[in-house]
């Protein structure tokens, strides 16, 4: 239905404005947030504090067997801050997208119910997965200071962007997962998958060079290098790890192309993202 | 119907649902082979061809017995669902007790719950710190507002949610079958509140079983039979064909 069809100063009920119409909302969104988090930690003694305890084991984890058991260290300069650049990245893309795709299911009484932007969900559960992510970042950046981190501009200005990229591609690929969730309940199984691969299919735990070893530089690597969450990883190395060593290690050639393959391809799946939801969003109520 | 300016325009709307008996590929295949597809799925028309229109200062009743489909027109008046034919048009904003604290969160304390909904129902933060007192003394549960919400009865419940709702200050205001709840003074405080709201020219649709109440708030009533409108005016004639037994 055309909005021309429309007598003067009426409105099509329940049709919002995407991602823009969330944007106006803030006051509600921050409200959203905060019930997220206040029913996440309600009832437990340490509540916040898990945010800090569940990385630094996974830290500890992959630090011993991989770094000391593997000999990573000794390949690696800094191997610890190289892998936990890593690892904030990934909790916090495995964080965003694993609860943006429950948020509309998970919401569903206020969904049937209440009319409102139902972007606003996998939004709030993206701003929620970041309450948790600058806490690591902030105990990431106590151990880049500790080994002699001296980032330039450059450096601190390409994480920001990094994480922009990130977040984009968390909320395209939540919006898509989400809105097809409420259909095939399947789908959170498989988001489970994709996130089990993800932290191996990106340079977290070893290096790119040993990825361009076996699968040398033809198009497999080039379809390694577009994934955007590879290209986020490389970008926080460079600005929490790469300031911290001699600068022996380099980044892979062509590494801004890449980057800006990533952003694209963030990009892309943002916009999916919202045509998917907005052609979803109208069923949402009578399929939950 | 009044000569004021109308408030929500319903255009030959349609809405069918598909009731989908399984999802699992197993069965989907199994039946497929059988010739059973028909099986799978059946279509059901909630709402045909309806078509209705509510002016500023109306009060209308929505009645008709379980699945006539008078709680889908109402979805699709506020927008939480959308019609498969014809248009759904309003003007204004709208509010609703749809469905009694859908957006509570039993976690959250009643002053927060009083936040959170009033956000869901599109006020904005300073018009919520300024109602706040209001909502509180009408709902009347003072010296609660400050315990999670998992804790009240339903009858505390309600009238927290319909103490928020009410202070919207919604152009329509839509209310599904609650009022049943709550004890007798609570419920002539929200017809009284239901009748002030009318007065000022908001538009009211109601879905209530109750035809007594019904009666007093409205004078104007739309039949609903299987999805059809078989009835638009007098609420006594609503009320006597609803009334008699099945034909």
């Amino acid at each position: 239905m055309s909005p021309a069809e429309l007598a003067d100063g009426f409105r099509t009920p329940g049709e919002g404005g995407g991602l823009r119409q969330v944007l106006r909302q803030r006051y509600l969104l921050r409200l959203l947030v905060r019930k997220e988090l206040r029913a996440r930690y309600h009832g437990s003694a340490l509540g916040m504090l898990w945010s800090y305890i569940k990385p630094a084991v996974q830290f500890g984890v992959f630090y011993f067997v991989i770094g000391v058991f593997f000999k990573m260290t000794s390949t690696v300069d800094n191997y610890a801050v190289y892998l936990f650049s890593g690892i904030v990245v990934m909790n916090f893309f495995s964080e965003a997208f694993g609860n943006a795709t429950r948020s509309i299911t998970g919401n569903w009484a206020l969904v049937k119910k209440i009319y409102l932007p139902r972007e606003l969900f996998p939004v709030a559960s993206v701003l929620v997965s970041f309450t948790h992510f600058v806490p690591q970042v902030a105990v990431l950046l106590v151990g880049c200071i500790a080994t002699g981190w001296r980032p330039s501009v450059w450096h601190l200005l390409a994480g920001v962007g990094g994480f922009v990229v990130l977040a984009g591609f968390a909320l395209g690929l939540g919006l898509i997962f989400g809105a097809l969730n409420v259909v095939f309940r399947d789908f959170e199984n498989v988001v489970d998958l994709i996130l089990m691969i993800a932290t191996w299919a990106s340079p977290v735990i070893y290096t790119w060079t040993a990825v361009q070893a076996s699968l040398g530089d033809g198009a497999l690597w080039w379809l390694y290098q577009s994934n955007p969450l590879t290209n986020v990883v490389e970008i926080f190395h460079w600005t929490f790890w790469h300031p911290t060593t001699d600068g022996a290690v380099s980044l892979p050639d062509g590494m801004l192309l890449f980057v800006g393959i990533a952003t694209l391809v963030s990009t892309v799946i943002l916009a999916i993202g919202q045509l998917v939801f907005r052609r979803f969003d109208g069923r949402f109520a009578q399929e939950l | 119907m009044s000569g004021r300016p109308e408030r929500i325009v319903i255009d030959s709307v349609t809405k069918q649902f598909m009731l989908r008996h399984t999802r699992a590929v197993k069965e989907i295949v199994v039946k497929s082979f059988q010739g059973r597809r028909a099986e799978l799925s059946e279509q059901f028309t909630a709402l045909a061809e309806v078509n209705l229109r509510v002016s500023e200062g109306e009060a209308v009743a929505l009645l008709g017995r379980n699945g006539s489909g008078k709680s889908t027109l109402l979805k699709l008046i506020s927008g939480v669902m959308a019609p498969d034919q014809g248009q759904v048009a309003v003007r204004g904003n709208i509010a609703g007790l749809i469905d009694v604290g859908a957006g509570f969160h039993p976690d959250l304390t009643g002053r927060e719950n009083v936040f959170l909904n009033g956000a869901i129902l599109g006020m904005s933060e300073a018009k919520i710190k300024r109602e706040f007192d209001r909502i509180v003394a009408f709902s009347e549960i003072e010296e609660f507002i400050d315990t999670e919400v998992k804790f009240y009865s339903s009858g505390m419940f309600l009238r927290l949610a319909f103490a928020v709702a009410v202070h919207t200050d919604p152009d329509i205001f839509l209310v599904d079958e609650i009022l049943a709840v709550g004890d007798e003074p609570f419920q002539h405080k929200c017809l009284a509140r239901i009748g002030e709201l009318r007065e000022e020219g908001k538009c009211l649709v109601i879905v209530s079983h109750d035809l007594d109440l019904v009666a007093r708030l409205t004078d104007r009533a739309v039949l609903l039979e299987r999805g059809r409108i078989v009835h638009d005016g007098a609420v006594a004639e609503a009320l006597r064909r609803l009334r008699e037994p099945e034909s």
